[in-house]
Protein backbone atom coordinates (compact mmCIF):
# COMPACT_ATOMS: atom_id res chain seq x y z
CA UNK A 1 0.00 0.00 0.00
CA UNK A 2 1.17 3.67 -0.53
CA UNK A 3 2.57 5.03 2.18
CA UNK A 4 3.89 8.93 2.42
CA UNK A 5 7.73 7.77 1.68
CA UNK A 6 7.73 6.05 -1.30
CA UNK A 7 4.53 8.81 -3.00
CA UNK A 8 7.52 10.79 -3.90
CA UNK A 9 9.68 8.55 -5.35
CA UNK A 10 6.78 7.25 -7.75
CA UNK A 11 5.85 10.55 -8.51
CA UNK A 12 9.76 10.88 -9.65
CA UNK A 13 10.23 7.85 -11.58
CA UNK A 14 6.29 8.79 -13.53
CA UNK A 15 8.66 12.11 -14.45
CA UNK A 16 11.25 10.61 -15.65
CA UNK A 17 9.48 7.93 -17.98
CA UNK A 18 7.43 10.95 -19.20
CA UNK A 19 10.65 12.68 -20.47
CA UNK A 20 12.12 9.29 -22.17
CA UNK A 21 8.73 9.24 -24.12
CA UNK A 22 8.46 13.39 -24.41
CA UNK A 23 11.86 12.52 -26.73
CA UNK A 24 10.33 10.79 -29.13
CA UNK A 25 9.43 13.20 -31.98
CA UNK A 26 6.17 11.19 -32.89
CA UNK A 27 4.64 11.02 -29.83
CA UNK A 28 3.32 14.36 -28.97
CA UNK A 29 3.08 16.14 -25.66
CA UNK A 30 -0.53 15.67 -25.94
CA UNK A 31 -0.72 12.02 -26.51
CA UNK A 32 2.29 11.84 -23.73
CA UNK A 33 -0.51 13.14 -21.08
CA UNK A 34 -3.08 10.47 -22.90
CA UNK A 35 -0.78 7.75 -22.12
CA UNK A 36 0.00 9.01 -18.83
CA UNK A 37 -3.26 9.07 -17.70
CA UNK A 38 -3.67 5.64 -18.45
CA UNK A 39 -0.07 4.62 -16.58
CA UNK A 40 -1.52 6.34 -13.51
CA UNK A 41 -4.65 4.39 -13.47
CA UNK A 42 -3.21 1.17 -14.22
CA UNK A 43 -0.41 2.18 -11.05
CA UNK A 44 -3.73 2.55 -9.03
CA UNK A 45 -5.57 -0.43 -10.03
CA UNK A 46 -2.34 -2.21 -9.25
CA UNK A 47 -1.88 -1.08 -5.80
CA UNK A 48 -5.38 -1.43 -4.57
CA UNK A 49 -5.09 -5.28 -5.46
CA UNK A 50 -1.94 -5.16 -3.02
CA UNK A 51 1.45 -4.10 -5.10
CA UNK A 52 3.79 -1.62 -3.56
CA UNK A 53 3.98 1.65 -5.55
CA UNK A 54 7.98 0.36 -7.07
CA UNK A 55 6.05 -3.28 -8.26
CA UNK A 56 3.16 -1.35 -9.49
CA UNK A 57 4.92 1.42 -11.69
CA UNK A 58 7.09 -1.88 -12.97
CA UNK A 59 4.26 -3.39 -13.49
CA UNK A 60 2.49 -0.70 -15.13
CA UNK A 61 5.54 0.21 -17.24
CA UNK A 62 5.88 -2.80 -18.68
CA UNK A 63 2.23 -3.63 -19.85
CA UNK A 64 2.78 -0.07 -21.79
CA UNK A 65 4.95 -1.83 -24.25
CA UNK A 66 8.46 -0.95 -25.01
CA UNK A 67 9.42 2.21 -25.89
CA UNK A 68 10.89 1.58 -29.64
CA UNK A 69 8.05 -0.47 -30.62
CA UNK A 70 5.47 2.38 -29.32
CA UNK A 71 6.91 4.97 -31.16
CA UNK A 72 6.89 2.42 -34.05
CA UNK A 73 3.55 2.44 -33.63
CA UNK A 74 3.00 5.77 -33.55
CA UNK A 75 4.76 6.67 -36.33
CA UNK A 76 3.10 4.08 -38.91
CA UNK A 77 -0.23 5.84 -37.65
CA UNK A 78 1.19 9.56 -37.57
CA UNK A 79 4.09 9.45 -39.91
CA UNK A 80 3.98 13.46 -41.08
CA UNK A 81 5.66 13.62 -37.43
CA UNK A 82 8.80 12.24 -38.91
CA UNK A 83 8.95 15.52 -40.57
CA UNK A 84 9.03 18.10 -38.26
CA UNK A 85 6.81 21.08 -38.90
CA UNK A 86 7.55 24.49 -38.33
CA UNK A 87 4.66 26.63 -39.51
CA UNK A 88 1.97 24.11 -37.29
CA UNK A 89 4.03 23.46 -34.40
CA UNK A 90 1.18 22.48 -32.12
CA UNK A 91 3.78 20.92 -29.94
CA UNK A 92 3.89 22.92 -26.80
CA UNK A 93 0.81 24.01 -24.81
CA UNK A 94 0.64 26.84 -22.23
CA UNK A 95 2.97 29.43 -21.67
CA UNK A 96 5.58 28.83 -24.21
CA UNK A 97 3.10 28.71 -26.56
CA UNK A 98 1.94 32.49 -25.10
CA UNK A 99 5.83 33.52 -25.42
CA UNK A 100 6.47 31.87 -29.20
CA UNK A 101 3.16 34.53 -30.24
CA UNK A 102 4.45 37.41 -28.93
CA UNK A 103 8.07 36.49 -30.52
CA UNK A 104 5.97 36.28 -33.71
CA UNK A 105 3.69 40.22 -33.58
CA UNK A 106 6.86 41.40 -32.70
CA UNK A 107 8.81 40.37 -35.34
CA UNK A 108 6.37 40.85 -37.64
CA UNK A 109 5.98 44.54 -36.61
CA UNK A 110 9.79 45.28 -36.84
CA UNK A 111 9.53 43.94 -40.54
CA UNK A 112 6.52 45.83 -40.98
CA UNK A 113 8.74 48.38 -39.57
CA UNK A 114 11.78 47.88 -42.00
CA UNK A 115 9.68 47.34 -44.82
CA UNK A 116 8.52 51.00 -44.21
CA UNK A 117 11.95 52.68 -43.22
CA UNK A 118 13.37 51.84 -46.66
CA UNK A 119 10.30 54.02 -48.24
CA UNK A 120 10.88 56.79 -45.22
CA UNK A 121 13.01 58.49 -47.76
CA UNK A 122 11.05 58.94 -50.71
CA UNK A 123 8.57 61.47 -48.52
CA UNK A 124 12.10 63.59 -48.68
CA UNK A 125 11.90 63.27 -52.32
CA UNK A 126 14.76 60.91 -52.39
CA UNK A 127 13.87 58.03 -55.25
CA UNK A 128 15.66 54.62 -55.75
CA UNK A 129 16.10 55.59 -59.38
CA UNK A 130 17.46 59.37 -58.51
CA UNK A 131 19.29 58.09 -55.33
CA UNK A 132 20.93 55.23 -55.39
CA UNK A 133 24.17 56.64 -53.81
CA UNK A 134 22.00 57.39 -50.94
CA UNK A 135 20.35 53.85 -50.75
CA UNK A 136 23.30 51.91 -51.18
CA UNK A 137 25.16 54.35 -48.25
CA UNK A 138 22.32 53.45 -46.18
CA UNK A 139 21.24 50.08 -47.13
CA UNK A 140 21.95 48.37 -43.93
CA UNK A 141 20.76 51.04 -41.78
CA UNK A 142 17.27 50.62 -42.22
CA UNK A 143 17.16 47.03 -41.60
CA UNK A 144 20.09 46.57 -38.99
CA UNK A 145 19.49 48.51 -36.11
CA UNK A 146 15.51 47.15 -36.24
CA UNK A 147 17.41 43.65 -36.28
CA UNK A 148 19.48 44.26 -33.38
CA UNK A 149 16.80 45.48 -31.41
CA UNK A 150 14.26 42.55 -31.86
CA UNK A 151 17.84 40.62 -30.09
CA UNK A 152 17.87 43.45 -27.30
CA UNK A 153 14.71 42.76 -26.82
CA UNK A 154 14.29 38.86 -27.17
CA UNK A 155 17.68 38.66 -24.87
CA UNK A 156 16.57 41.29 -22.35
CA UNK A 157 19.88 43.21 -22.62
CA UNK A 158 21.16 45.32 -19.90
CA UNK A 159 21.31 49.48 -20.15
CA UNK A 160 25.04 49.97 -20.62
CA UNK A 161 24.89 47.17 -23.90
CA UNK A 162 21.97 48.68 -25.30
CA UNK A 163 23.91 52.76 -25.24
CA UNK A 164 26.97 50.48 -26.34
CA UNK A 165 25.06 49.35 -29.33
CA UNK A 166 22.71 52.42 -30.09
CA UNK A 167 26.43 54.77 -30.20
CA UNK A 168 27.53 52.18 -32.75
CA UNK A 169 24.80 52.73 -35.01
CA UNK A 170 24.53 56.58 -34.47
CA UNK A 171 28.35 56.79 -35.63
CA UNK A 172 27.43 54.75 -38.73
CA UNK A 173 24.58 56.76 -39.81
CA UNK A 174 27.38 59.73 -39.14
CA UNK A 175 29.78 57.77 -41.34
CA UNK A 176 27.85 56.76 -43.78
CA UNK A 177 25.86 60.68 -44.46
CA UNK A 178 28.69 63.15 -43.22
CA UNK A 179 32.03 62.44 -44.52
CA UNK A 180 32.47 63.97 -47.61
CA UNK A 181 32.38 61.68 -51.02
CA UNK A 182 32.79 62.13 -54.98
CA UNK A 183 29.32 60.82 -56.60
CA UNK A 184 30.40 57.14 -57.88
CA UNK A 185 33.78 57.25 -56.23
CA UNK A 186 35.55 54.26 -55.43
CA UNK A 187 35.60 55.38 -51.57
CA UNK A 188 32.21 55.56 -51.71
CA UNK A 189 31.50 52.01 -53.08
CA UNK A 190 33.83 50.56 -50.74
CA UNK A 191 32.31 52.38 -47.73
CA UNK A 192 29.21 51.11 -48.54
CA UNK A 193 29.98 47.79 -49.13
CA UNK A 194 31.86 46.96 -45.74
CA UNK A 195 29.64 49.21 -43.88
CA UNK A 196 26.97 46.27 -43.52
CA UNK A 197 30.08 43.61 -42.46
CA UNK A 198 30.98 46.18 -39.74
CA UNK A 199 27.82 46.00 -38.41
CA UNK A 200 26.80 42.74 -38.80
CA UNK A 201 29.17 42.48 -35.63
CA UNK A 202 26.58 44.59 -33.74
CA UNK A 203 24.14 42.39 -34.68
CA UNK A 204 25.83 39.86 -33.64
CA UNK A 205 26.57 41.20 -30.32
CA UNK A 206 23.13 41.89 -29.86
CA UNK A 207 22.69 38.09 -30.67
CA UNK A 208 25.18 36.63 -28.51
CA UNK A 209 24.21 38.91 -25.86
CA UNK A 210 26.01 38.20 -22.57
CA UNK A 211 27.77 34.78 -24.18
CA UNK A 212 29.72 37.31 -26.79
CA UNK A 213 32.71 37.06 -24.96
CA UNK A 214 32.26 32.95 -24.77
CA UNK A 215 33.63 30.46 -27.72
CA UNK A 216 29.53 29.04 -27.82
CA UNK A 217 27.33 32.52 -28.20
CA UNK A 218 29.87 33.55 -31.27
CA UNK A 219 29.53 30.31 -32.50
CA UNK A 220 25.79 30.14 -32.10
CA UNK A 221 26.10 33.54 -34.10
CA UNK A 222 27.85 32.19 -36.61
CA UNK A 223 25.57 29.09 -37.09
CA UNK A 224 22.31 31.74 -37.10
CA UNK A 225 24.25 34.03 -39.84
CA UNK A 226 24.31 30.81 -42.33
CA UNK A 227 20.80 29.79 -41.44
CA UNK A 228 19.55 33.53 -42.12
CA UNK A 229 21.69 33.30 -45.35
CA UNK A 230 19.86 30.44 -46.62
CA UNK A 231 16.49 31.40 -44.97
CA UNK A 232 16.71 34.90 -46.98
CA UNK A 233 17.71 33.12 -50.40
CA UNK A 234 14.64 30.90 -49.74
CA UNK A 235 12.17 33.79 -48.93
CA UNK A 236 13.85 35.42 -52.27
CA UNK A 237 13.35 32.82 -54.20
CA UNK A 238 9.38 32.57 -53.25
CA UNK A 239 9.32 36.43 -53.73
CA UNK A 240 10.36 35.77 -57.17
CA UNK A 241 8.08 33.22 -57.70
CA UNK A 242 5.22 35.54 -56.41
CA UNK A 243 6.38 38.82 -58.34
CA UNK A 244 6.34 36.54 -61.76
CA UNK A 245 2.87 35.47 -61.49
CA UNK A 246 1.63 38.82 -60.23
CA UNK A 247 2.80 40.58 -63.28
CA UNK A 248 2.14 37.31 -65.79
CA UNK A 249 -1.93 37.79 -64.45
CA UNK A 250 -2.33 41.35 -64.27
CA UNK A 251 -0.67 41.15 -67.53
CA UNK A 252 -3.46 39.00 -69.06
CA UNK A 253 -5.88 42.13 -67.82
CA UNK A 254 -3.90 44.89 -69.59
CA UNK A 255 -1.87 46.01 -66.45
CA UNK A 256 1.25 47.09 -66.05
CA UNK A 257 2.39 46.31 -62.32
CA UNK A 258 5.90 46.70 -63.00
CA UNK A 259 6.25 49.49 -60.35
CA UNK A 260 4.47 47.55 -57.71
CA UNK A 261 7.24 45.22 -58.22
CA UNK A 262 10.17 48.01 -58.77
CA UNK A 263 8.97 51.00 -55.96
CA UNK A 264 7.28 48.31 -53.53
CA UNK A 265 7.62 44.81 -53.58
CA UNK A 266 11.49 44.58 -53.88
CA UNK A 267 12.27 47.23 -51.23
CA UNK A 268 10.26 46.86 -48.90
CA UNK A 269 10.25 42.88 -49.33
CA UNK A 270 14.28 42.71 -49.41
CA UNK A 271 14.04 44.84 -45.55
CA UNK A 272 10.98 43.11 -43.95
CA UNK A 273 12.83 39.21 -45.41
CA UNK A 274 15.72 40.05 -42.93
CA UNK A 275 14.02 40.22 -40.06
CA UNK A 276 11.46 37.31 -40.88
CA UNK A 277 13.98 35.11 -41.58
CA UNK A 278 15.83 36.10 -38.00
CA UNK A 279 13.03 35.59 -36.30
CA UNK A 280 12.57 31.80 -38.60
CA UNK A 281 15.73 31.04 -37.48
CA UNK A 282 14.97 31.48 -34.39
CA UNK A 283 12.17 30.13 -33.84
CA UNK A 284 12.96 26.57 -35.69
CA UNK A 285 16.97 26.58 -34.30
CA UNK A 286 15.73 23.34 -32.25
CA UNK A 287 13.01 22.16 -34.38
CA UNK A 288 14.69 21.93 -37.82
CA UNK A 289 18.41 20.20 -38.77
CA UNK A 290 20.41 23.20 -39.51
CA UNK A 291 20.89 23.46 -43.25
CA UNK A 292 24.27 25.23 -43.70
CA UNK A 293 26.32 22.63 -42.46
CA UNK A 294 24.66 19.81 -44.22
CA UNK A 295 25.53 22.01 -47.76
CA UNK A 296 29.08 22.70 -46.61
CA UNK A 297 29.43 18.67 -46.39
CA UNK A 298 27.95 18.44 -49.44
CA UNK A 299 30.52 20.21 -51.25
CA UNK A 300 34.02 20.44 -49.27
CA UNK A 301 34.79 17.31 -51.00
CA UNK A 302 33.83 19.32 -54.47
CA UNK A 303 35.75 22.29 -54.08
CA UNK A 304 38.89 20.31 -52.39
CA UNK A 305 38.79 18.28 -55.85
CA UNK A 306 38.74 21.08 -58.07
CA UNK A 307 41.38 23.21 -56.22
CA UNK A 308 43.75 20.41 -56.09
CA UNK A 309 43.06 19.89 -59.67
CA UNK A 310 43.56 23.01 -60.52
CA UNK A 311 47.26 23.21 -58.67
CA UNK A 312 47.77 19.94 -60.20
CA UNK A 313 47.13 21.46 -63.36
CA UNK A 314 49.32 24.57 -63.06
CA UNK A 315 52.40 22.32 -61.94
CA UNK A 316 52.18 20.08 -64.54
CA UNK A 317 51.88 22.62 -67.39
CA UNK A 318 53.97 25.10 -65.57
CA UNK A 319 51.42 28.30 -66.56
CA UNK A 320 51.70 31.43 -64.66
CA UNK A 321 48.06 32.76 -63.30
CA UNK A 322 47.05 35.45 -66.04
CA UNK A 323 47.28 38.30 -64.20
CA UNK A 324 43.96 40.77 -64.34
CA UNK A 325 42.99 43.58 -62.22
CA UNK A 326 39.88 41.82 -60.97
CA UNK A 327 41.95 38.22 -60.60
CA UNK A 328 42.35 39.19 -56.87
CA UNK A 329 38.74 40.00 -56.34
CA UNK A 330 38.06 36.38 -57.24
CA UNK A 331 40.46 34.56 -54.99
CA UNK A 332 38.85 36.80 -52.27
CA UNK A 333 35.51 35.06 -53.48
CA UNK A 334 37.52 31.50 -53.45
CA UNK A 335 38.96 32.61 -49.79
CA UNK A 336 35.29 33.31 -48.56
CA UNK A 337 33.70 30.19 -49.40
CA UNK A 338 36.84 28.06 -48.29
CA UNK A 339 36.27 29.62 -45.47
CA UNK A 340 32.42 29.45 -45.46
CA UNK A 341 32.45 25.40 -45.59
CA UNK A 342 35.39 25.43 -43.05
CA UNK A 343 33.23 27.51 -40.95
CA UNK A 344 30.20 25.66 -41.39
CA UNK A 345 31.69 22.16 -40.79
CA UNK A 346 32.76 23.65 -37.85
CA UNK A 347 30.27 24.72 -36.59
CA UNK A 348 28.29 21.08 -36.47
CA UNK A 349 31.47 19.23 -35.53
CA UNK A 350 30.73 17.13 -32.12
CA UNK A 351 34.33 19.00 -30.26
CA UNK A 352 34.44 15.57 -28.69
CA UNK A 353 34.63 13.17 -31.52
CA UNK A 354 38.09 11.92 -32.56
CA UNK A 355 39.44 13.31 -35.57
CA UNK A 356 38.40 11.22 -39.00
CA UNK A 357 38.62 11.23 -42.93
CA UNK A 358 36.38 14.61 -43.36
CA UNK A 359 38.72 16.38 -41.17
CA UNK A 360 41.80 15.36 -43.18
CA UNK A 361 39.80 16.51 -46.62
CA UNK A 362 38.75 19.94 -45.16
CA UNK A 363 42.71 20.44 -44.46
CA UNK A 364 43.41 19.41 -47.97
CA UNK A 365 40.82 21.99 -48.99
CA UNK A 366 42.49 25.16 -46.89
CA UNK A 367 45.73 24.16 -47.52
CA UNK A 368 45.16 24.41 -51.46
CA UNK A 369 42.85 26.97 -51.36
CA UNK A 370 45.61 28.98 -49.81
CA UNK A 371 48.53 27.45 -51.95
CA UNK A 372 45.96 28.79 -54.86
CA UNK A 373 45.39 32.49 -53.16
CA UNK A 374 49.79 32.33 -52.57
CA UNK A 375 50.67 31.69 -56.26
CA UNK A 376 48.22 34.84 -57.23
CA UNK A 377 49.08 36.92 -54.33
CA UNK A 378 53.07 36.56 -55.29
CA UNK A 379 52.27 36.96 -59.09
CA UNK A 380 50.05 40.40 -58.33
CA UNK A 381 52.67 41.61 -55.46
CA UNK A 382 54.83 40.81 -58.47
CA UNK A 383 52.83 43.37 -60.61
CA UNK A 384 51.39 45.96 -58.21
CA UNK A 385 53.26 48.76 -58.70
CA UNK A 386 52.57 48.32 -62.78
CA UNK A 387 48.86 48.58 -61.91
CA UNK A 388 49.36 51.27 -59.63
CA UNK A 389 47.64 51.28 -55.70
CA UNK A 390 43.77 52.33 -55.77
CA UNK A 391 41.62 52.00 -53.14
CA UNK A 392 39.76 49.11 -54.71
CA UNK A 393 43.06 47.14 -55.01
CA UNK A 394 44.39 47.85 -51.67
CA UNK A 395 41.03 46.64 -50.37
CA UNK A 396 40.68 43.64 -51.89
CA UNK A 397 44.54 42.80 -51.00
CA UNK A 398 44.08 43.28 -47.21
CA UNK A 399 40.69 41.29 -47.45
CA UNK A 400 43.23 39.05 -48.95
CA UNK A 401 45.28 38.71 -46.11
CA UNK A 402 42.76 38.45 -43.40
CA UNK A 403 41.01 35.53 -45.29
CA UNK A 404 45.04 34.03 -45.35
CA UNK A 405 45.44 34.61 -42.19
CA UNK A 406 42.57 33.28 -40.87
CA UNK A 407 43.00 29.93 -43.13
CA UNK A 408 46.36 29.89 -41.89
CA UNK A 409 45.55 29.33 -38.48
CA UNK A 410 42.69 27.19 -39.36
CA UNK A 411 45.45 24.72 -40.98
CA UNK A 412 48.20 25.49 -38.47
CA UNK A 413 45.22 24.21 -35.41
CA UNK A 414 43.67 21.15 -38.19
CA UNK A 415 47.05 19.99 -38.07
CA UNK A 416 47.39 20.14 -34.37
CA UNK A 417 44.23 18.53 -34.00
CA UNK A 418 44.73 15.71 -36.60
CA UNK A 419 47.94 14.86 -34.43
CA UNK A 420 46.00 15.17 -31.55
CA UNK A 421 48.87 17.24 -30.14
CA UNK A 422 45.33 19.68 -29.59
CA UNK A 423 42.01 19.81 -29.19
CA UNK A 424 39.39 20.53 -31.91
CA UNK A 425 38.43 23.34 -29.27
CA UNK A 426 41.27 24.95 -30.26
CA UNK A 427 39.97 24.83 -33.79
CA UNK A 428 36.53 26.75 -33.05
CA UNK A 429 37.94 29.25 -30.16
CA UNK A 430 40.26 30.06 -34.03
CA UNK A 431 37.60 30.56 -35.57
CA UNK A 432 35.24 32.71 -32.94
CA UNK A 433 37.92 34.93 -32.05
CA UNK A 434 38.45 35.93 -35.13
CA UNK A 435 35.05 37.71 -35.74
CA UNK A 436 36.02 41.02 -34.17
CA UNK A 437 38.83 41.04 -37.18
CA UNK A 438 35.94 41.23 -39.99
CA UNK A 439 34.47 44.12 -38.55
CA UNK A 440 38.01 45.67 -37.34
CA UNK A 441 39.13 46.03 -41.37
CA UNK A 442 35.68 46.74 -42.58
CA UNK A 443 35.72 49.47 -39.94
CA UNK A 444 39.42 50.33 -41.58
CA UNK A 445 37.52 50.82 -44.73
CA UNK A 446 34.88 52.37 -44.01
CA UNK A 447 36.59 55.36 -41.76
CA UNK A 448 40.01 55.40 -42.81
CA UNK A 449 39.52 54.83 -46.50
CA UNK A 450 38.04 58.32 -47.42
CA UNK A 451 40.07 60.20 -46.02
CA UNK A 452 43.42 58.61 -46.62
CA UNK A 453 42.37 58.61 -50.65
CA UNK A 454 41.23 62.42 -50.62
CA UNK A 455 37.74 61.10 -50.70
CA UNK A 456 38.24 59.70 -54.37
CA UNK B 1 -1.67 -18.93 -27.14
CA UNK B 2 -0.76 -15.84 -28.64
CA UNK B 3 -3.15 -14.50 -31.60
CA UNK B 4 -1.38 -13.81 -34.49
CA UNK B 5 -0.27 -10.19 -34.84
CA UNK B 6 -2.70 -9.63 -38.26
CA UNK B 7 -5.49 -10.99 -36.63
CA UNK B 8 -5.02 -8.67 -33.73
CA UNK B 9 -4.39 -5.47 -36.17
CA UNK B 10 -7.34 -6.71 -38.51
CA UNK B 11 -10.15 -7.13 -35.26
CA UNK B 12 -8.79 -4.26 -33.35
CA UNK B 13 -11.46 -1.77 -35.03
CA UNK B 14 -14.51 -3.62 -34.89
CA UNK B 15 -13.62 -4.77 -31.10
CA UNK B 16 -13.18 -0.91 -29.84
CA UNK B 17 -15.81 0.29 -32.12
CA UNK B 18 -18.43 -2.03 -30.58
CA UNK B 19 -16.81 -1.34 -27.31
CA UNK B 20 -17.54 2.43 -27.63
CA UNK B 21 -21.55 1.34 -28.75
CA UNK B 22 -21.68 0.56 -24.82
CA UNK B 23 -20.91 3.97 -24.27
CA UNK B 24 -18.17 6.31 -24.51
CA UNK B 25 -14.98 5.61 -22.82
CA UNK B 26 -11.04 6.27 -22.25
CA UNK B 27 -7.85 4.19 -23.25
CA UNK B 28 -7.49 2.31 -19.68
CA UNK B 29 -11.54 1.58 -19.58
CA UNK B 30 -11.43 0.17 -23.25
CA UNK B 31 -8.24 -1.46 -22.85
CA UNK B 32 -10.17 -3.67 -19.88
CA UNK B 33 -12.85 -4.42 -21.60
CA UNK B 34 -11.32 -5.86 -23.71
CA UNK B 35 -10.04 -8.27 -21.68
CA UNK B 36 -12.78 -8.77 -20.07
CA UNK B 37 -14.42 -9.86 -23.28
CA UNK B 38 -12.01 -12.37 -24.07
CA UNK B 39 -11.71 -13.94 -21.07
CA UNK B 40 -7.98 -12.21 -21.31
CA UNK B 41 -6.79 -14.13 -24.84
CA UNK B 42 -6.54 -11.27 -26.57
CA UNK B 43 -3.80 -9.08 -24.32
CA UNK B 44 -3.16 -6.32 -26.68
CA UNK B 45 0.35 -3.98 -25.38
CA UNK B 46 -1.64 -1.30 -23.62
CA UNK B 47 0.53 1.61 -25.27
CA UNK B 48 -0.39 -0.11 -28.84
CA UNK B 49 -4.36 0.82 -28.50
CA UNK B 50 -3.61 5.01 -28.71
CA UNK B 51 -2.52 4.77 -32.39
CA UNK B 52 -5.60 2.74 -33.30
CA UNK B 53 -7.73 4.70 -31.20
CA UNK B 54 -6.01 8.11 -33.40
CA UNK B 55 -6.57 6.26 -36.44
CA UNK B 56 -10.14 5.41 -36.20
CA UNK B 57 -10.45 9.17 -34.87
CA UNK B 58 -8.81 10.42 -38.40
CA UNK B 59 -10.92 7.99 -40.18
CA UNK B 60 -14.00 9.99 -38.22
CA UNK B 61 -14.97 7.03 -36.99
CA UNK B 62 -14.57 8.00 -33.21
CA UNK B 63 -14.64 11.76 -32.05
CA UNK B 64 -12.20 12.76 -28.84
CA UNK B 65 -12.62 15.17 -26.14
CA UNK B 66 -10.58 15.81 -23.12
CA UNK B 67 -13.13 15.82 -19.72
CA UNK B 68 -11.81 15.99 -16.19
CA UNK B 69 -12.13 12.47 -14.80
CA UNK B 70 -12.87 11.75 -11.43
CA UNK B 71 -9.40 11.41 -10.04
CA UNK B 72 -9.37 15.62 -10.80
CA UNK B 73 -6.68 14.70 -14.00
CA UNK B 74 -7.80 15.19 -17.91
CA UNK B 75 -8.72 12.78 -19.53
CA UNK B 76 -9.37 11.88 -23.45
CA UNK B 77 -12.81 10.05 -24.08
CA UNK B 78 -13.88 9.00 -27.09
CA UNK B 79 -17.19 8.19 -28.34
CA UNK B 80 -18.42 6.74 -32.28
CA UNK B 81 -19.68 8.76 -34.61
CA UNK B 82 -22.32 7.65 -37.04
CA UNK B 83 -19.89 6.51 -39.27
CA UNK B 84 -18.55 4.31 -36.98
CA UNK B 85 -21.78 2.73 -36.49
CA UNK B 86 -21.47 2.25 -40.43
CA UNK B 87 -17.88 1.21 -40.52
CA UNK B 88 -18.95 -1.22 -37.47
CA UNK B 89 -22.07 -2.75 -39.03
CA UNK B 90 -20.01 -3.61 -42.32
CA UNK B 91 -17.19 -4.85 -40.26
CA UNK B 92 -19.92 -7.16 -38.88
CA UNK B 93 -20.93 -8.48 -41.99
CA UNK B 94 -17.57 -9.43 -42.71
CA UNK B 95 -16.49 -10.88 -39.98
CA UNK B 96 -19.81 -12.80 -39.72
CA UNK B 97 -19.13 -14.39 -43.04
CA UNK B 98 -15.70 -15.41 -42.39
CA UNK B 99 -16.96 -16.83 -39.19
CA UNK B 100 -19.37 -19.03 -40.72
CA UNK B 101 -17.18 -20.02 -43.81
CA UNK B 102 -14.79 -21.21 -41.32
CA UNK B 103 -17.32 -22.76 -39.06
CA UNK B 104 -18.61 -24.98 -42.20
CA UNK B 105 -15.31 -26.19 -43.02
CA UNK B 106 -14.17 -26.98 -39.30
CA UNK B 107 -17.42 -29.32 -39.35
CA UNK B 108 -16.84 -31.29 -42.13
CA UNK B 109 -12.86 -31.37 -41.04
CA UNK B 110 -14.27 -32.74 -37.79
CA UNK B 111 -11.14 -32.07 -35.92
CA UNK B 112 -9.87 -34.44 -33.18
CA UNK B 113 -9.32 -32.11 -30.58
CA UNK B 114 -13.03 -30.95 -31.17
CA UNK B 115 -12.90 -27.60 -32.79
CA UNK B 116 -9.75 -25.91 -31.77
CA UNK B 117 -9.06 -23.39 -27.98
CA UNK B 118 -12.26 -21.94 -27.81
CA UNK B 119 -11.90 -19.48 -23.97
CA UNK B 120 -12.69 -22.10 -21.55
CA UNK B 121 -14.03 -19.94 -19.11
CA UNK B 122 -16.34 -18.25 -21.03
Amino acid sequence: MATLDNAIPLEDQIDQWRSYLRRRQVIHPVDVAELEDHLREQIAQLSSAGLSNDEAFLVAVRRMGGLDQLSREFAREHSERLWKQLVASSVDVGQSRQAERKDAIVAICLATAAALAIKAPALFGLTLEGDTDFYARNLSLFVLPLLTGYFIWKRKAGGASVRWLAAAFVLAVLVANALPLTPGGATGDLRALHLPIALWLAVGVAYAGKRWNEAGGRMDFIRFSGELFIYYVLIGLGGGVLTAFMMMIFMTVGIDVDWIFVDWLLPCGAMGAVIVAAWLVEAKQSVIENMAPVLARLFTPLFAAVLVVFLGVMMWTGRGVDIQRDMLIAFDLLLVVVLGLLLYSVSARDPLAPPNAYDVLQLVLVVSALLADAVALWAIAARIGEFGVTPNRIAALGENLVLLVNLGGAALYSVRFLRAKGSFADVERWQTNYLPVYAAWAVIVVVIFPPAFGFA
Amino acid sequence: MDINKDLIAASSTPIVLAILVEGDSYGYAILKRVREASAGWLDWTDGMLYPVLHRLERLGFVKARWEAAETGRKRKYYSITPQGRAQLAEERQQWLAVDATLRGIWESMRLPDGGGPLPQGA
